[in-house]
């Protein structure tokens, strides 16, 4: 198959418009990251509503995969938060079922990984930054800026800690969203590469055939790992902004 | 497969639970393992972000103020030591809760290098 022409391993990441749109000059097209994330909605939406179409006190599989997806997220924010981070477990949970299905979407042959683009995974981590700063506004008002002094810090340190802290703050988007970003990027490309040896080598293409079984695995615990870092992330922020100090 | 036919469906079920359980807790053990590799990768990106953060507002200054190479070696330095904080916060609280006070268990407030390390 690739005899023809080489295929590059960051062809996968392409992104290409399927319905050409422009709205005032800017295009809007609905590209194949879009359809993508349109999959992943309705299979979350397919998937919570099925798992509870028919509530038994002994669930069905779907039923326990549902109550066990919930039970992990409100453990979480239990943990993180505590009682007054109810309010926010849609939120959370919403984003840790986008990133998961998005990451495992990727993980399906064919497919087309969207968490793997920075643009997505920065939106996501700017949205969420952005929310939180303006949580921490709403509640604790011109208080909020002494989140960049912690009390007790002697005046004369002021000057260097404040920007020093804001720019801890100001890196948290960024440092959030690489790090879902640059695993996914550098585990897809990875498995493209190895994989491309497979053919390359002849009988002894068994060995990365065998490397790329085993990365699969490991990409498949990355998927959950980052959605997990994600969402959990997302959670220390909300704590943050809730309790200041 | 006869064996297995013979328990009642209350059996089946408990075995079940029982294997489930058992699950549960290997799967409780193996992310604990896991949180030592996310760290790892937490504490990478933590570095380079804050300091993509400290050079990029840096050069905006400079262009903004025109005082060309000062405010990005100040910026530099100041988003090092960002970096340097965010991987100190990382790995002083316990996996990723990391150093802010609302996470820190209450034994560890009192001592005052803590308390400070918390109030990040």
């Amino acid at each position: 198959m690739a005899d023809g022409k080489e295929q590059s391993p960051l062809a996968q990441f392409e992104i290409k418009p399927l319905i050409e749109l422009e709205l005032g000059g800017f295009d809007i097209s609905y590209t194949n990251s879009a359809l993508f994330m349109t999959i992943a909605f309705f299979l979350i939406i397919g998937f919570l509503l099925l798992g509870i179409r028919r509530r038994g006190s002994v669930p069905s599989r779907l039923q326990m995969m549902v109550e066990l997806s919930y039970e992990f997220i409100a453990g979480l924010i239990r943990d993180t938060i505590g009682a007054e981070g109810r309010k926010y477990f849609p939120f959370i949970f919403s984003v840790f079922m986008f990133v998961l299905v998005g990451n495992l979407l990727g993980m399906t042959p064919y497919s087309f990984t969207f968490t793997s683009h920075i643009i997505v995974t920065f939106a996501l981590a700017f949205a969420i930054f952005s929310g939180v700063t303006i949580l921490g506004f709403c509640k604790h008002g011109m208080h909020f800026f002494s989140f960049f002094l912690p009390p007790g810090t002697p005046l004369m340190m002021a000057p260097l800690l404040i920007p020093i802290e804001v720019i801890s703050y100001l890196s948290r988007p960024i440092s959030l969203s690489v790090r879902l970003f640059a695993n996914m990027l550098a585990g897809h490309t990875l498995l493209k590469v190895i994989a491309s040896f497979i053919g390359a080598l002849g009988v002894y293409g068994v060995l990365p055939l065998a490397l790329v079984t085993a990365l699969t695995g490991l990409e498949i615990l990355i998927a959950f790992l980052q959605a997990y870092v994600f969402a959990i992330l997302t959670c220390l922020y909300i704590n943050d902004a809730l309790k200041l100090h | 497969m006869s064996s297995n036919k013979s328990k009642t469906p209350l059996e089946k079920l408990d075995t079940k639970l029982r294997k489930v359980n058992a699950r549960n807790v290997d799967q409780r053990k193996g992310a604990r393992n896991d949180e030592g590799f996310g760290v790892a990768i937490r504490i990478g990106v933590d570095i380079v972000a804050a300091l993509a953060v400290g050079v990029g507002l840096g050069l905006v200054l400079d262009n903004w103020l025109n005082t060309k190479p000062w405010m990005l070696i100040l910026f530099f330095i100041l988003g090092s030591a960002a970096g340097l904080l965010n991987v100190f916060r990382s790995i002083s609280g316990h996996g990723y809760v990391a150093g802010y006070t609302g996470a820190q268990p209450n034994d560890e407030l009192d001592s005052k290098s803590n308390k400070h390390v918390g109030n990040g």
